[in-house]
């Protein structure tokens, strides 16, 4: 039949266009540094299976968790009834599934259960969003696109959930009514109750609401399908890699740079070194987006833009310019540049601009390396490694680190104490407050 | 014991000379040795240790920075000489085990100073001051502020970065019926804005400073004492009790002149 033909065609072409898509994020990933990461795989999993499919880290913040909850299950219990109607896109069969029998009014029963659930949620997000406009989603980095993603995601995700029920309800009254097409396969729990809706339409014009309603639904998947490597949405499938990766070390420790250490141990003690002649050590830090790791990128397209970094970062919280989403929403934004400018113009090209062009010193400076934005995320998003990396850059390629941050380097080169102090007076505190102070006294 | 007289606190070198080897290193730190507030408690703890007759000594005119407040403003190649030469200081006295007070000390030694080879037993003094209640080797005088209300601070680099949220709040529900959390603890407490390098210099534009939202924050608790465990979480705290005007009803201690204070003289 001429239907099953579209629909299989239009399943190849959403399939094709989506590996091409998640393609194009695996290669700008891998445009990151090296970086193996293949230790503690047991740990791994269970981290995996705790945070990211149990969603442990979400729970600080109830409401939005439980909310989420009933979203995340919609998506992964009804794509059941995704292979339902592809079987029957595809075969052209009707309701293929209901030969389950006393059961398979249960599931679809189930199905729409959660679909409400998801469409509940996704007002409620929307409300959110848009009508409380919680502090979290206001950001300056929230302006435009990101904002307008959001609102996509949760309209797209209500409409899609709508049309299973329309559907499913017309399909019940159809059944009711003994049509051939339709044969009877039980009651469903919510559809039930929207059939009145419906009661006044002819045969033939339900079965025209039904067939649109399926379409609607199957085609508006495949469309959002493709629609989710250009969105933050893509966090439903990096998040589970993402945080199989995580950081294991206490969150305390910041990377080691081994190229540097060498280099140290020379200047400690010429005679020492290597006798390696000056290989190239590469460049400190990162300057660019491909200057991070793979593990920075694949953390930038992970994160889904919820805020919960910088609504905990000390530095946003008092207004400075700092908000770790922003941060980790630029890289990932950079190396979508990159990636478009290396297959638009080739391998070796260069638009002259960095991310510099759109973290500024001042972001990067009012960072207190505290880690609340690290313990926030629900993800295991590290953006205070990204701040890091830049922070290198800066200062050991560009000496740019602000004056006070120098005159502190300098007093640690200089007197082994980040203040002005002399080493020698570092046993000052054990001679009692009365000596100290003539000790004081003697030297003005 | 009189925090104003003369502490006999026995020196690394001095000890080596006579070929002595003391079990624990105890690492004063920055703050520790040179910021005026917080020199009462390195005394403090150091009174402590003499107390207990711990085996210890401190480096003392050979301590240096452990590079710590450089790596996190990004200059990795000052943090690696920082801690390199300390390293093969610490190997030529063969220092096994050291005690911090300073939570970023304790983070480096700890999280930091393996990757260039430095493994040491690192002891936060609240994991060790905790055990020496615990097995009833200190006996702090339990009336002295068991009426107070008190607050603890987490340190970002004790709860977050090192997972100790317990202890301090062991030993501080030992000393008061009253320890009041804030409505940000633990790991989810907010930093006082000092990390990272920001203690040395000004903090960028803004609504606000971090140390007030922090200070703000205790203050609601209604306390006594706002007890903190960490030199620069301290220098802000104080700070914020000054800006509110509140100096003469609210203290900030440290954890170890809380214990040192309800010694037993």
């Amino acid at each position: 039949m001429i239907s099953n033909f579209i629909f299989s065609l239009l399943l190849i072409l959403a399939v094709w266009l989506f590996t091409r898509n998640v393609n194009r994020i695996a290669r700008n990933i891998k445009m990151g540094k090296k970086l193996c990461i293949n230790d503690q795989k047991s740990r791994r999993w269970r981290i995996m299976a705790w945070v990211a499919i149990g969603q442990s880290k979400m729970s600080t913040r109830p409401v939005s968790a439980i909310l989420h909850i009933f979203v995340y299950v919609g998506f992964i219990v009804i794509n059941i009834e995704m292979l339902e109607i592809l079987i029957d896109g595809i075969f052209g069969t009707h309701r293929i599934l209901s030969f389950l029998g006393a059961v398979y009014p249960v599931l679809i029963s189930l199905f729409e259960i959660l679909a409400v659930l998801v469409i509940l949620a996704c007002v409620i997000f929307l409300v959110r969003r848009n009508l409380i406009r919680l502090w979290r989603f206001r950001g300056n980095e929230m302006k435009a696109w990101p904002r307008t993603d959001a609102n996509i995601i949760l309209f797209t995700e209500i409409l899609l959930m709508s049309s299973i029920l329309v559907m499913n309800a017309a399909d019940g009254l159809l059944q009711a009514r003994g049509d051939v097409h339709y044969a009877a396969v039980g009651t469903f729990l919510v559809s039930d109750l929207m059939q009145s809706w419906f009661a006044g339409i002819s045969d033939s014009a339900l079965i025209q609401l039904e067939r649109a309603s399926w379409w609607f639904h199957i085609v508006g998947v495949l469309i959002f399908l493709n629609y989710i490597p250009y969105s933050k949405h893509f966090h439903i499938f990096l998040s589970f890699p993402n945080v199989f990766y995580s950081k294991l070390d206490p969150p305390g420790k910041m990377v080691n740079m081994p190229s540097i250490t060498n280099e140290v141990k020379m200047m400690l003690d010429p005679a020492a070194g290597s006798m390696e002649e000056e290989g190239d050590i590469g460049q400190f830090g990162s300057k660019d987006a491909t200057d991070l790791t793979w593990k920075h990128l694949m953390d930038a397209y992970t994160c889904t833009e919820c805020g919960r970094c910088t609504s905990s970062c000390p530095a946003s919280i008092t207004g400075k310019k700092l908000s770790p989403r922003k941060v980790v929403m630029d890289v990932r934004d950079r190396i979508e540049e990159i990636g478009r400018n290396v297959r638009q113009s080739g391998p070796d090209s260069t638009d002259g601009k960095t991310l510099f062009d759109r973290i500024t010193d001042e972001e990067l400076w009012a960072c207190t390396t505290c880690n609340a934005c690290v313990q926030e995320c629900p993800v295991n998003i590290d953006p205070l490694a990204m701040i890091l990396e830049l922070r290198r850059y800066q200062v050991m390629e560009q000496a740019a680190a602000p004056g006070e941050i120098n005159a502190t380097f300098s007093n640690i080169e200089n007197n082994g104490a980040p203040w002005q102090f002399s080493n020698e007076d570092r046993l000052l505190w054990t001679a009692g407050r009365k000596k100290e102070e003539e000790v004081i006294s003697k030297k003005k | 014991m009189d925090l104003r007289e003369k502490i006999d606190v026995p020196v690394m070198a001095d000890l080596a000379a006579s070929g002595e080897k003391p079990e624990y290193l105890f690492w004063v730190g920055c703050a520790g040795a040179f910021d005026d507030r917080y020199k009462k408690v390195t005394r403090a703890f150091a009174s402590i240790l003499n107390h207990l007759g711990t085996n210890y000594a401190v480096l003392g005119t050979e301590e240096t920075c452990t590079g710590d407040p450089a790596r996190r403003a990004g200059n990795e190649m000052l943090f690696q000489m920082q801690a390199i030469q300390l390293i093969e200081l610490f190997e030529s006295y063969g220092i096994e085990k050291i005690i911090t007070i300073c939570p970023h000390c304790y983070n480096v030694f700890k999280n930091e100073y393996p990757d260039l080879g430095g493994h040491y037993r690192v002891i936060s003094y609240v994991h060790f001051l905790e055990h020496a209640l615990a097995e009833g080797r200190l006996k702090p005088d339990l009336n002295r502020f068991a009426n107070v209300r008190i607050t603890y601070h987490d340190p970002c680099y004790l709860a977050r970065a090192n997972d100790i949220c317990e202890p301090p709040r062991n030993i501080l529900n030992m000393l008061t019926g009253h320890l009041i959390e804030m409505e940000r603890n633990r790991h989810f407490a907010l930093c006082c804005g000092a990390g990272g390098g920001q203690m040395f210099k000004e903090a960028e534009k803004g609504d606000k400073e971090i140390y007030m939202e922090r200070t703000e924050e205790a203050l609601k608790t209604e306390p006594g004492v706002i007890a903190t465990a960490c030199p620069f979480c301290m220098v802000m705290l104080t700070d914020g009790i000054k800006y509110k005007n509140r100096e003469e009803d609210v203290k900030n201690y440290d954890i170890a002149e809380l214990i040192a204070l309800a010694l037993k003289k």
